[in-house]
């Protein structure tokens, strides 16, 4: 345990040091800055309107509370991709690269376990995406909060699951990054998030046509990779009923994924950092 | 009761694909020795360091390490290692890299303190414990590298290739901190391509060629006098040629003279008698010491062992 808190350590100083955590956190503050002014000039626009056409201060309060939530939707789907490019850039180049450039070497001749290596790095990565998340996500809602008041429903739980797609990918990512050179990882890493990517769009048209052929085709890539399935049912807890109920939207879901694909997504990711570590603890260095 | 060997092994094997870089390493290094591991380039020096360090697994054979098997972690808590490729978290500086080594060994936060002073002044970088490692050259990373694999006092240390990248300042350095280890008790095992720094620093050497020991020697019998000696006398019987190995090895004859190898030049005034008196005459003994070049060079051969 020592070691692995030592080792965690390492990776969020090197973060630091990289310029990887500053680079990512600039990006994110103007991800921030124009979220808020695009979203403060469309929202006096969008007033204007709505207090123009509604016939009365009820329809428009709800076309309001609707269009709140799909600006906080849309800025979390944004915030969502950046956490997994985060999560897929810090952990391409980690075990892949010290293995090739021998930094590893030292450290694991060290008496410590080649498991502490992986977890340390691990925790350290999930540290640094929770820190991510909490800014960016959080400066998002708090950005729309400030500006109307208005939070969305269940926003605990919708982070949480946001925040278990980023480390799941961030431990597929290491996975990989045990056994393959970075270059290597990275393309397997964006390739498997596209399959998700358009699998999740296959299931939404499909359930839209209730076509259950594509349907099925998305749960399977689903189970293939589960973390598109994770943002969808996080825009579904977070959406209001009436976005629910609308259906195809870019940002939201028709077809939402069980609690089922919650669990598996969960073992899923402990699955990945068991095999990470056994690949890791294998490989000749 | 004899000490556990700091090294033993036996038959260690490594093979990649249909490439066996270690053939079958049997080897038994004492424990305060300064041994010395020799062979050409692609002679699996390397691969066999790295087998031992618990880098690499070997595909067969055994190996103990301080008397435990590898990758024991007490063994390893008593082990420094040197790596060829000294390459490190070059975003670290010098002080902070040797504090997550010493951290890793489980040092106790006041003897890491005062052993971090020490080794940073030992090894001259004390003036720049505060500079990443980035900002180094390849000389004080290898220092920085060598104060790193002496932090836990080791009982044992690897240095693969502890010079290369060093001027002859930071040999000679090298060398000392060699010595000061042998005294302290410390076993060295010293991979290196320079036979020079070899001769003056080990004990004892294997060489090995395609991953076996070809051969151990005793560098105290080579710097001692082991001589190669031309004899030229006449006649000389096959009997005088077996008395003569009572001095020495590898007795050949040729058409007009004998060579053969005697372990001390304290000897040839007997051999000389002896040859006399058994009525011959001699005309010449010229005792040649081998340079450890070119033990090498006839050991492994020249191809090198390609």
């Amino acid at each position: 345990m020592r070691a692995i808190l030592i080792l965690a350590k390492l990776t969020l100083r090197e973060a630091m040091r990289r310029r990887i955590l500053l680079a990512g956190l600039l990006l994110g503050v103007s991800f921030l800055i124009i979220f808020t002014i695009g979203f403060h000039y469309l929202l006096v626009q969008l007033e204007a309107e709505i207090a123009a056409s509604a016939p009365s201060q009820g329809v428009a309060r709800i076309a309001n509370a609707e269009i709140m939530n799909g600006f906080v939707i849309m800025g979390l789907y944004a915030v969502t991709f950046l956490s997994i490019a985060m999560a897929a850039l810090l952990g391409a180049d980690t075990l892949a690269g010290e293995i090739n450039s021998g930094t590893i070497q030292t450290v694991v001749t060290k008496p410590i376990r080649r498991s502490d290596v992986v977890l340390g790095k691990w925790l350290g990565f999930a540290g640094l995406l929770g820190l991510y998340l909490l800014l960016m996500a959080g400066g998002t809602v708090l950005s729309v909060f400030l500006q109307t008041g208005y939070t969305p429903d269940h926003l605990l739980i919708g982070l949480s699951l946001i925040y278990l797609e980023a480390l799941l990918v961030m431990t597929i990512t290491l996975m990989c990054s045990s056994a393959f050179p970075a270059l290597a990882t990275g393309g397997i890493v964006f390739g498997l998030y596209g399959l998700a990517f358009i699998g999740g769009w296959i299931e939404q048209f499909g359930a839209y046509f209730q076509n259950q052929t594509a349907v099925k085709i998305g749960i399977i890539t689903s189970l293939i990779i589960p973390s598109e399935a994770l943002w969808r049912r996080a825009a579904f807890e977070m959406q209001t009923p009436f976005a629910n109920a609308l259906g195809l939207s870019p940002f939201g879901t028709i077809s939402v994924p069980s609690g089922l694909m919650i669990n598996y997504a969960v073992f899923y990711l402990i699955a990945a950092l068991i095999l990470s570590i056994r690949i890791f603890q294998k490989r000749d260095l | 009761m004899s000490p556990v060997p700091a090294i033993e092994t036996n038959q260690l094997r490594k093979v990649f694909g249909n490439n066996a870089a270690v053939k079958g390493l049997t080897l038994q290094v004492r424990q305060g020795e300064v041994f010395g591991f020799l062979g050409p380039n692609g002679a699996g020096k390397t691969t066999s360091i790295k087998m031992l360090l618990g880098l690499t697994a070997p595909t067969s054979g055994v190996a103990a390490l301080l008397g435990k098997p590898i990758g024991d972690r007490l063994a390893l808590a008593r082990i420094g290692f040197l790596p060829e490729h000294f390459r490190f978290q070059e975003w670290l500086t010098a002080d902070e890299f040797l504090l997550l080594h010493g951290q890793l060994l489980n040092m106790k936060a006041g003897d890491l303190n005062a052993r971090l002073d020490e080794l940073l002044e030992r090894v001259g970088l004390a003036d720049y414990r505060n500079k990443q490692l980035r900002t180094f050259s390849k000389g004080m990373l290898q220092r920085i590298g060598l104060a790193q694999a002496l932090l836990n006092r080791p009982a044992l240390v690897f240095l693969d290739e502890p010079t290369s990248g060093l001027d002859p300042v930071g040999r000679r350095l090298v060398r000392d901190i060699i010595h000061e280890l042998r005294q302290q008790g410390t076993c060295v095992f010293l991979n290196s391509h320079l036979l020079s720094e070899i001769e003056i620093t080990c004990d004892r050497v294997a060489f090995i060629r395609h991953g076996e020991v070809v051969r151990v020697l005793e560098m105290a019998s080579l710097s001692a006098g082991q001589s190669k000696v031309t004899i030229r006398a006449n006649p000389l019987s096959a009997e005088m040629l077996a008395g003569l190995c009572r001095w020495g090895q590898d007795v050949q004859a040729n058409h007009d003279h004998v060579t053969m190898t005697i372990q001390d030049e304290s000897a040839l005034p007997e051999v000389t008698r002896y040859l006399v008196e058994q009525g011959a005459d001699v005309y010449a003994i010229s005792p040649n010491r081998l340079s450890l070049e070119e033990v090498f060079i006839e050991t492994v051969g020249r191809d090198g062992g390609l």
